[in-house]
């Protein structure tokens, strides 16, 4: 039975009717919408705990949530925004618009794409409930270290285990499915030199997925038989090594940042040339930086590691790769500018979104090169300093580059205009929070304050205090964005199916809204690449 | 600034190259140089990551700021076709691989004297727990425990917050200067961090590993740090403050240690000797009680949930005195209960144990002797 | 393409997932090799040294080394365990034996494993040991004392730039046997 809008309209009770529909769906629009919403539920669940900890942040001393309770809001923050909201987003983002772009009806294995939707709703609702559960949530960061989450985690411990296993096996299955899509669903004609570079860097992203989701299954696996089944792989006592767990852990972790931010360099290559109306620069550049960065991630997860007391040559070694890769990075950030230049531009919402992602991880990308010299490291690891980089990169990274995308695509999703007043209050407003809030990272984590922690001493308060109310604002910009959402998806000015007048690729050639099926006949691939 | 000869724009990069730095750093902004030689070097280093990296944002941001407003749709209605050039993306690709490489070499070599750790003068063992360090001078055999000194009142808002809130210790570790100090940091429950921004040493605690460390301290005075690894409840509060004398007060500051340890002991011999009274013991366990254990049992001995268990009404309190004194003593395996022998002498268990079966309702009269906790140990 | 195709690259790409899935647990053995051959993380052998390096080694040469010898105790561990001797200044090449004292505090037996660490870490590829108490688990009665000894020489091959080591132990509780025992003798 195929349960698409059309067919469970027949059925009677219109309760049961909807939630067959969304609970059946093989559809990948309706799979990528259903992502998508998940991953605004969350974001603002794990947004709402950031806002909660800078309230306890705002002063030293302890006012609002006592240690014991800030370190699981802190772990679990980090872990829904990695797997619940920066991931399911670009997912959401990849099912709605791969097939679209390279022309197929669907995804390769829909029956696939629906469980591996659906295994998160339940993973998520497991991990939030250990907030109730005696002993509390995981309270270890989201980096869950050996030993303090093998001996010392709390019952719950076990629950998260199960639930990042699940969340692995939603990615995996949602990267075999993207790969197997790619590779043969492309309208004839289409070489993988033509593919948008939004495919691309979700081709790169998934094979990235599928190498290292894996490892972190292993390693939470050694970790439950360390807790439970008598092994010791991460205790001196039996012979094991903490360490160990470190370099497990960052293989996967490494890759893992570049498959939290690929997707975004996507989806930038495609905004920019359409509001500058000029072609993309140095596609074929673009693709070999991409797949650059891809490879050398899996070399340098050491650099998490520079104060564990590694020995020298690994040191330099990681330092050397960790630097390199702020070359073909730097690559992309230069085909950008040059795709602006020359061009006729039009600041539209979805471009200014774009180009603050390209600025703003740029700021993030060069405290990453920083933190890569070992011995300013030494000052810099563990404080806000880092905290302060990877903001940058995910926050004004991978999140302003998954609202440039929204806007971007939304008049294709749902057929209305979103409001531009709206959207550029919004930018702008979201762009003066988020520099607010993390800008001042760097200066804390400058003077000396470490991370994780939820009291500090007096002389780190007023830029606490800044990125504390910069957090609140940036909390309240994220609501206006949902009701701008909100608002196209019911009414708004109609959208053309061109949508955007610089705007080439396939997407733009159907209707606006998308109908439920579509290229159910492939399109004709003529001239070069979109 | 367009039409100016080259003096005053040579003047003005001199004062900023120059004033930039000192301005930030007196604005808070910019990390410390630190006291030690290595710490200046990687301070500098720092420095050199960051005016890269901004001379490359400025060229970058510039050109972008420049296209927005002079490739803009009004000023430019007809975009230009290029969309290619293989020198280009070669120059943009050898350029940052240069500046790279040169910026690799000043970093290597301070990374190589940073890891020189030999030809050491003294050496000091740091063992990290949950939340307090242990220091250990190993040719002298000296050896104490250093825990934060800011009140609870002030952490609860009940006091206002002294000069260096959270920064402060009971027994700071002390050094001489002018000495080349080997640290090996280990650790014994969880990884933690050894971390002293003014000396640029921060090592991770590594429970059953060894890591080392050095530093040479030219001057002298006070210097703070903080532990820089998550490692549970208190990670916030296991603060570091080293303070440095001149080589010869150091070795008199060692023989005061001996002679102070002398004198413990010898107090500690006259506490065994002598039978104590519960109205004696009650005040000095409340006092060590509530320094120690109650960060996560608790003042009202309520504890916080099943991790740290509550003592009022507790089967151990209320139990057998001998397993009550093996759990304070030794702890509990695999546990942030740790073991309180090493740490407390006899007398200041003793009334631990005594305030913990005779408060909260644990009426059990039962008062131990520091005699007793002698012949356990 | 077609429906085989599709089945064909399914397949293949499910097992590199599964290879990573062993991979990660790969890692656990390979790192143990790869710090043993190295030396990394001051991971010195648990085991001793073969005779032949005993052989090749024993000739000492004319240099000085700075060995200090730490011992400490897990969480929970019911022992006092400290070196007998806190240094030694030993020539590469040279055998030498140093001895730790243990001493089982708690009223019951306790078996113990120590878990050696040596700093530098580039420096426990260059420490060998013929004999260490470290080798196997050690038993105590309750309040039952041992003094247990570690034979060791340092390779002369040992790098000029290495004058100082550092040979800690870890003692970690492994088992008790409960005290009804001990009750038992004073019925």
């Amino acid at each position: 039975m195929v349960a698409d809008a059309e067919t469970v309209q027949k059925l009677r009770h219109p309760v049961l009717a909807f939630a067959a529909r969304w609970l059946f769906t093989t559809n990948h629009k309706e799979i990528g919408s259903l992502y998508l919403w998940l991953s605004f539920t969350l974001f603002f669940i794990a947004g709402g705990m950031a806002m909660f900890m800078r309230l306890e942040l705002f002063e030293p001393g302890i006012q609002f949530i006592d240690p014991l309770y800030y370190n699981q809001i802190l772990t679990l923050h980090g872990l829904v925004m990695v797997f619940g909201v920066v991931m399911p987003a670009f997912v959401g983002l990849a099912n709605w618009m791969i097939p679209l772009m390279i022309g197929a009806p669907d995804m390769a294995l829909p029956r696939l794409n629906n469980f591996s939707f659906w295994i998160l709703p339940f993973a998520f609702a497991m991990l939030l409930s250990t907030l109730f559960m005696e002993g509390g949530a995981p309270n270890f960061g989201w980096t869950f270290y050996a030993p303090l989450s093998t001996t010392y985690g709390p019952p719950s411990t076990d629950f998260f285990i199960l639930g990042v296993h699940m969340m692995g096996i939603s990615s995996i299955m949602g990267a075999i499915n993207i790969i197997v899509t790619i590779v043969n669903l492309r309208a004839p004609g289409m070489k993988y030199m033509q593919m948008p570079l939004f495919v691309w860097t979700w081709f790169i992203t998934a094979f990235l997925l599928i190498m290292v989701m894996p490892v972190l299954a292993g390693v939470v696996t050694m970790m439950l038989t360390d807790r439970h089944f008598g092994t010791s792989f991460f205790q001196a006592a039996g012979g094991g090594d903490p360490v160990l767990f470190q370099h497990i852990f960052w293989f996967f972790g490494h890759p893992e940042v570049y498959i939290l931010i690929l997707p975004g360099f996507g989806i930038a290559s495609q905004i920019i040339p359409t509001f500058a109306r000029k072609k993309l620069f140095g596609y074929h550049s673009m693709v070999y930086a991409t797949i650059a960065i891809a490879a050398l991630s899996f070399v340098v997860w050491g650099h998490h590691m520079f104060t564990t007391g590694m020995p020298l040559f690994a040191q330099m070694f990681i330092m050397y790769a960790t630097m390199l890769i702020a070359v073909p990075t730097g690559v992309k950030v230069f085909n950008w500018v040059a795709t602006m230049w020359g061009g006729s531009m039009t600041f539209e919402t979805p471009m200014l979104f774009a180009i603050g992602f390209v600025m703003m991880f740029t700021i993030g990308g060069f405290s990453g090169v920083m933190l890569a010299l070992v011995p300013a490291d030494i000052q810099y690891h563990d404080t806000y300093f880092v905290v302060a980089h990877f903001h940058y990169v995910l926050y004004p990274g991978a999140i302003f580059g998954t609202m440039a995308a929204v806007y971007y695509w939304l008049p294709k999703w749902c057929g209305h205009m979103y409001d531009e007043r709206l959207g550029k209050i919004h930018f702008w407003a979201a762009t003066i929070a988020v520099n607010l809030t993390f800008f001042p990272m760097h200066f804390t984590g400058l003077a000396g304050m470490p991370r994780r922690i939820p009291d500090y001493s007096l002389q780190f308060t007023d830029f606490n205090m800044m990125s504390s109310i910069g957090s609140w604002l940036l909390g309240l910009t994220q609501i206006f964005f949902l009701y701008i959402v909100i608002k196209t998806i019911r009414g708004g000015a109609k959208a053309t199916d061109q949508v955007w007048e610089g705007a080439e690729g396939l997407e733009w050639t159907i209707p606006s809204p998308a109908p439920l099926h579509t290229f159910e006949t492939p399109p004709v691939i003529t001239d070069g690449h979109k | 600034m367009t039409s100016c000869p080259g003096r005053p724009k040579l003047g003005l990069m001199t004062l900023l190259l120059w004033g930039v730095p000192q301005l930030s750093l007196a604005a808070k902004m910019d990390m410390r140089p630190g006291v030690t030689e290595m710490s200046v070097r990687i301070q500098q280093i720092h420095q050199m990551g960051l005016w890269v990296c901004t001379v490359i944002g400025i060229i970058v941001f510039g050109a972008m700021f420049y296209t927005m407003f002079a490739h803009r749709r009004s000023r430019n209605q007809t975009p230009a076709t290029f969309s290619e050039s293989a020198l280009v993306e070669f120059i943009w690709t050898l350029i940052p691989i240069l500046i790279l490489v040169g910026m690799a070499i000043p970093t290597t070599n301070a990374l190589r004297d940073i890891e020189d750790n030999d030809n050491s003068d003294m050496t000091v063992l740091i063992t990290a727990s949950q939340w307090k360090w242990h220091y250990q001078y190993l040719d002298s055999g000296i050896s104490y425990y250093s825990n934060i000194a800011t009140p609870q009142e002030q952490i609860n808002n009940t006091e206002p917050k002294g000069e260096h809130y959270l920064l402060e210790v009971d027994y700071p570790l002390v050094l001489p200067s002018n000495k080349k100090v080997r640290f090996l940091v280990t650790a014994d429950d969880v990884i933690h961090s050894w971390w002293v921004p003014d000396f640029a040493v921060k090592q991770d605690a590594i429970p059953g590993f060894i890591n080392e460390a050095w530093a040479r301290i030219p001057v002298t005075g006070t210097f703070r740090g903080q532990c820089a690894e998550l490692c549970g409840l208190d990670h916030a509060y296991m603060p570091i403050v080293v303070e440095v004398r001149p080589a010869e007060e150091f070795d008199a500051w060692i023989e005061d240690q001996r002679i102070a340890a002398e004198l413990a002991g010898e107090a500690a011999v006259a506490a065994r000797a002598k039978t104590w009274a519960m109205d004696e013991l009650l005040p000095i366990g409340q006092e060590v009680f509530f320094k120690h254990c109650a960060t996560c049992h608790e003042r009202d001995g309520m504890g916080q949930g099943a991790k740290y268990p509550a003592l009022a009404g507790s089967a151990i309190a209320t139990g057998e005195i001998v397993d009550h004194l093996d759990r304070v003593m030794n702890g509990k395996a695999d546990t942030e209960m740790q073991a309180w022998a090493p740490q407390l002498s006899d007398l200041e268990i003793a009334a631990i144990i005594t305030f913990e079966r005779n408060t909260w309702g644990n009426d059990t009269g039962d008062i131990i002797q520091p005699i007793t906790v002698y012949e356990a140990r | 393409m077609s429906a085989q195709d599709k089945r064909k690259h399914i397949f293949m790409l499910s097992a590199l997932a599964v290879g990573m899935f062993g991979f990660a647990f790969a890692m656990v053995p390979l790192y143990n090799v790869f710090c043993e051959i190295t030396g990394l993380n001051g991971k010195t052998a648990a085991q001793a040294a073969l005779i032949e390096e005993v052989n090749r080694s024993i000739s000492p040469v004319d240099r000085e080394v700075r060995i200090e010898f730490l011992a400490s105790v897990a969480r929970g561990m019911p022992w006092e365990f400290r070196p007998l001797q806190n240094e030694l200044t030993v020539r590469p090449g040279e055998m030498n034996t140093t001895t730790f004292y243990v001493r089982n505090r708690a009223n019951k037996t306790v078996t113990g494993q120590a878990v050696p660490s040596v700093s530098p870490g580039q420096a426990a590829l260059y420490l060998k040991k013929i004999e260490c108490f470290c080798f196997e688990q050690q038993e105590l009665p309750a309040g039952g004392e041992l003094e247990m000894g570690v034979s060791f020489f340092v390779d002369a091959d040992l790098p000029a730039n290495i004058n100082e080591l550092t040979l800690s132990y870890t003692m970690f509780l492994v088992g008790e046997i409960g005290a009804e025992k001990i009750a038992s003798h004073h019925e």
